[in-house]
């Protein structure tokens, strides 16, 4: 469910590294959480992120949740197949459902991402909570 | 049972109605307006009266409502809707009135509006009472608008709206529609706003706090005067989202408490039918200092005669075109008249006593969050079943086999499978009980049965996210 | 009180299951000093009888148009509404029943919707249409607010043509956000284009005209469309659902957003609500979009449904970041206009639309023949017009009033450049006959002066 090779935030978004651009998604617990989803509003090429903030937002039919960049950068491609077919989010999160690709602005905020096993201990934490 | 849709039933040449013949001269519409104004086609359907009624009529079948069964949707009284009501707000002489007519033709229309604010006045503990919002949503939007336009007249601009996470999204949503930043203060163990963490956010720059009393958990805030006092000494003001008065009706008053605004639903508390989604009506009382900014006009008592006072400098001006949704207030006005004050308080005991009950007959079968006596409502919730995989969805879905509409679900936000429960007081013990029994069998069924619910409906569930997805909002050839 | 099943033996036995005594323990968590211990101040409970017995006298204390012949307009109309759709209407199906929300026990309701978004959407011509809105002015308020959400723009242009409690609702809506509504002032009755095209620019997010405007004249919609979108602002239209049987709709001309006051089809004018407010606009903006919306899906077998969909936009989801605050909406009024759509039908709203143009004209004509009054403005009106009288306007309806006629309205509240204007409303439902008395006790009062 979380593949090796990738790195991962606590707001459940997954990063792989290709030199210096990385490749964005959600996870596997955020789709499943989400339900089937039904929308994503994505920003454009070009647009900045900030680690940490909001870069755009997903929508299921009774949800709303914003995705939070994995790391500061510049958006260098956006996966435009999304836009028709939204459940690509839901049936290949990590394949056909990636959703955008960043110029990573600083190496150094990767370190606070987490590693697959860490990223499963995180989810296992949250769904305690509930 | 499939109905097609009236532009499926649509035969070209027939006609649903016969209007009177032409007895002025027959002029072409091309000599009246010029041609490039007037339409070419009109593509509406063409049904027989027959087929009108029975149409709509089957797909009034298709519904589950309050004169069919019991509705026990949290935070949303769906209470008995009274006949006489209807009757009264179907006479002629309250029904067919032109909002424009001269005020001394409408003296009995302005009396009631009169004297149906003086009576919510005196049951919200409010100095004066408009009746113009159209929905309690609409209540709100006034109130924030009226708290703008109070500190304005202060000479002071303040930009934060304080609102509990278990909210209604009416809440926020009105806030930031007048331009408010809304901040969320979280509740504490006990279902109540969390005291310490309010302190911490009121400051001078709050203009009001928003709650819901008893909250949407069913809960009375125990501190609410203490809440009062934190936010009357920074200089804010505290608003009360009526939602929930059922519980309420002549044991306290919100403005006894030191509420300064307070939004009544006439659609939940005074009886008034929800026709399917509206009309609603929500009028919106205020203390003295408040009542300058009332929306335009205000109906008055001169002497023996009713007016409607259009000169009020201060006001906002208006929410909606002419004086509200006044085939509504005529039917809570009726209510209220048919209560009197001894009927009034026997609603709110009955409906707390009904909510309690019921609570009580499932503290062994599903998690009670806030175990303590509740008002009007109370929330369950479905951690256990969501255990072996049933979500409160499912046993939503499962209660309509049994004959019951399902409780709210997944509200409020921080109670994980949410299922909220109100009664109100227009239920016999023996229906109650018989939800009981079928909310407690539901419990121990198998996942698969849960899980394909409703098996008896016209239609099965139904698939949300594909019509959220390519939406079909409208009927194409 | 007979609205409550349970009987104080119920009470007590129910009590006894929760472990208390009395019904006050249920009560013990409000603090002591805002119980209320006495009475309130309200009349003690009257029986049905005397309640329907006051109501009647109230009622007896109003004009309703059964007794007056109503020449007044303004926003509300006194049109005909056929039985059928009070008979549907009146179904406790129908009106008990909540929103919509458990689509497998609302198909009634959802289906009703999706007809009346449908046929909101065949009458304006535009191409999607939410479930209601409160009124026609907060739905104009809504869709001005939707404007600058497309935009992302922060300046108003409103014709002053508006109808005067429309603009102050929009005005009132705009008060908390930092957008700024500018009245564009009238020429000859209608929206002043020259004035227009100077002051409109990039940072406007939408022309909003009324068509027919407040003094019951057609506004050059195609114009003003034109004007509006060459500087990318959006073209709000607020029109009469009935002139639609006739008139061009906003579709044709390229309105972005039509709304409306669909009180007219179907609903009492009821002393100012409930009615309800239509909002259509582009399927490219339907995000943006205030209020509920129904759409048509399938169940696991396939089967036809509808169920409440893109509800992310609205406030039990999205919060603070709604699209509005809207909940309740006028959903049993949408009924009644679905109803009253389908009943008249293509050539019923048609001749509708008909008889009031030409019942209007008829009127307007055989006023303008008399001495004294004269039309206010020379341009094209659909069933309503403005006429310059020789006295004063609240006067000459004091005297219709004694004849039992509700006289046109005085637009010298809302306009006070039009002193002795007033605005006169003919619907399919005037007959001749009161037409000529109505123009009759005009010529008489024209004859005294």
């Amino acid at each position: 469910m979380y593949p090796e090779g990738l790195k991962y935030a606590k707001t459940h978004e997954w990063l792989k590294v290709e030199d210096n651009e990385g490749k964005v998604g959600i996870t596997y617990y955020a789709q499943d959480h989400l339900g089937d989803i039904t929308f994503v509003e994505l920003p454009q090429v070009g647009a900045e992120l900030i680690k940490g903030k909001s870069f755009g937002t997903v929508e299921s039919f009774k949800a709303v949740s914003e995705f939070y960049a994995p790391v500061s950068g510049k958006v260098v491609q956006v996966n435009k197949g999304l836009r028709d077919n939204p459940e690509l989010l839901n049936q290949d999160p990590y394949g056909q459902g990636w959703i955008l690709v960043v110029e990573i602005a600083n190496p150094a905020e990767m370190e606070e991402l987490l590693s697959p096993g860490d990223y499963e201990q995180w989810v296992k934490q949250q769904e305690e909570v509930e | 049972m499939r109905e097609k849709l009236v532009f499926e039933i649509s035969k070209k040449g027939r006609v649903g109605v016969s209007l009177p013949r032409c007895d002025v001269p027959e002029e072409e519409p091309e000599r009246l307006i010029p041609e490039r104004c007037l339409r070419k086609d009109l593509p509406l359907p063409e049904l027989s009266e027959p087929e009108i009624i029975r149409h709509f009529t089957r797909l009034s079948q298709l519904n589950y409502a309050v004169d069919t069964g019991f509705y026990p949707l949290g935070s949303c009284t769906m209470k008995y809707n009274p006949r006489v009501n209807e009757e009264i707000a179907s006479l002629p002489g309250l029904a067919r009135l032109h909002p424009y007519q001269p005020e001394e033709l409408c003296q009995g229309a302005l009396r009631l509006m009169y004297e149906l604010g003086e009576y919510l006045a005196q049951i919200g503990g409010m100095d004066a009472v408009t009746l113009q919002p159209a929905a309690g949503a609409h209540g709100e939007l006034t109130g924030m608008l009226i708290i703008r336009a109070y500190f304005l007249s202060k000479g002071q601009k303040r930009h934060k709206v304080i609102i509990p996470d278990s909210a209604h999204g009416t809440n926020p949503a009105s806030a930031a529609l007048c331009g408010y930043q809304a901040v969320e203060v979280k509740s504490d163990k006990k279902g109540c706003v969390d005291i310490g963490e309010l302190n911490k956010l009121v400051d001078d720059d709050v203009a009001a706090i928003m709650l819901t009393n008893p909250n949407t958990l069913g809960l009375f805030e125990g501190n609410i005067l203490e809440i009062a006092a934190i936010v009357h000494r920074a200089g804010g003001l505290l608003y009360c989202d009526g939602a929930n008065l059922n519980a309420l009706l002549g044991v306290a008053r919100p403005g006894d408490m030191g509420f300064d605004l307070l939004h009544f639903n006439l659609h939940k508390t005074f009886s008034t039918p929800h026709g399917g989604g509206g009309p609603g009506s929500g009028p919106l009382g205020v203390k003295k200092a408040l009542a300058p900014f009332l929306p335009v006009p205000l109906v008055v008592k001169q002497g023996k005669r009713y007016l409607l006072n259009y000169n009020c400098l201060l006001s906002i001006g208006k929410v909606r075109s002419f004086y509200g949704n006044f085939g509504v207030l005529v039917k809570a006005y009726a209510y209220l008249l048919s209560l009197g004050s001894e009927g009034l308080r026997q609603v709110a005991e009955n409906a707390v006593l009904n909510a309690n009950y019921l609570m009580n007959r499932f503290k062994d079968h599903y998690h009670l969050p806030y175990d303590r006596i509740c008002k009007h409502e109370f929330v369950l919730s479905g951690a256990r079943q969501k255990k072996r995989g049933i979500r409160a969805l499912d046993i939503a879905k499962r209660l309509i086999d049994y004959g019951f509409h399902p409780p709210t679900i997944y509200f409020p936000l921080i109670v994980n499978e949410a299922l909220m429960i109100e009664p109100t007081e227009t239920e016999s013990r023996q229906t109650l009980d018989r939800f009981a029994d079928a909310l407690i069998k539901i419990a121990g069924e198998d996942v698969k049965t849960l899980k394909s619910a409703p098996h008896h409906t016209p239609v099965g569930r139904l698939d949300e996210a594909a019509a959220a997805r390519e939406p079909n909002l409208r009927w194409k050839k | 009180m007979h609205y409550i099943p349970n009987t104080d033996g119920d009470r007590i036995e129910m009590l006894q299951a929760i472990g208390l005594a009395s019904v006050d323990e249920l009560f013990s968590d409000i603090p002591a000093q805002v119980r209320i211990n006495a009475p309130l101040k309200l009349p003690s409970a009257f029986s049905e009888l005397e309640l329907l017995e006051h109501a009647r006298q109230l009622g007896a204390e109003n004009a309703n148009i059964d007794d007056y012949v109503c020449f007044r307009g303004a926003g509300a109309y006194d049109h005909f509404i056929p039985s059928v759709v009070k008979q549907i209407v009146s179904r406790a199906e129908f009106y008990t029943s909540y929103t919509p929300y458990q689509a497998e026990i609302s198909q009634g309701t959802l289906q009703a919707i999706y007809e009346y978004q449908t046929l909101i959407c065949q009458l304006t011509g535009m191409e999607v249409s939410n479930a209601s809105m409160y009124d026609g002015a907060s739905a104009l308020a809504e869709a001005v607010l939707m404007s600058c959400r497309v935009t992302g723009r922060d300046r108003l242009l409103l014709s002053q043509t508006l109808h005067p409690e429309y603009r102050q609702v929009v005005k009132a809506y705009l008060q908390g956000i930092s957008v700024e509504a500018v009245e564009i002032p009238y020429a000859s009755g209608l929206t002043d284009l020259d004035w227009l095209k100077k002051e409109l620019n990039d940072r406007v997010a939408a022309v909003v005209v009324q068509h027919p405007n407040f003094f019951g004249l057609l506004e050059e919609v195609d114009e003003i469309s034109q004007i509006a979108h060459r500087v990318g602002a959006l073209f709000v239209v607020s029109v009469d659902p009935i002139s639609l049987g006739i008139l061009q709709p906003p579709g044709t001309y390229e309105a972005d957003i039509a709304v409306g006051e669909g009180q007219v089809l179907g609903n009492e004018m009821c002393f100012g609500g409930p009615y309800l407010g239509f909002f259509a606009t582009r399927e490219r903006f339907v995000r943006n979009m205030p209020g509920r919306l129904v759409g048509a899906t399938t169940d696991s077998e396939g089967r036809r449904g509808f169920v409440l969909t893109l509800q992310t936009r609205e406030q039990h989801i999205r919060r603070v970041k709604a699209t509005s605050n809207i909940c309740s909406n006028e959903s049993l009024n949408a009924l009644a206009a679905a109803v009253y759509l389908t009943a008249l039908g293509k050539e019923g709203l048609r001749k509708v639309a008909l008889l009031c143009l030409r019942k209007a004209h008829y009127a307007w004509r055989e006023t303008a023949k008399l001495n004294g009054f004269s039309p206010l403005f020379s341009g094209t009106f659909f069933k309503e017009f403005s006429v310059n009288c020789p006295t004063s306007p609240p006067k000459i309806n004091q005297v219709l009033l004694r004849q039992k006629i509700i006289g046109g309205l005085e637009l010298k509240g809302s306009y006070p450049e039009h002193e002795n204007g007033l605005l006169v409303c003919v619907t399919e439902k005037r007959t001749k006959e009161q037409i000529d008395e109505f123009v009759e006790s005009l010529r008489k009062i024209g004859e005294e002066q």
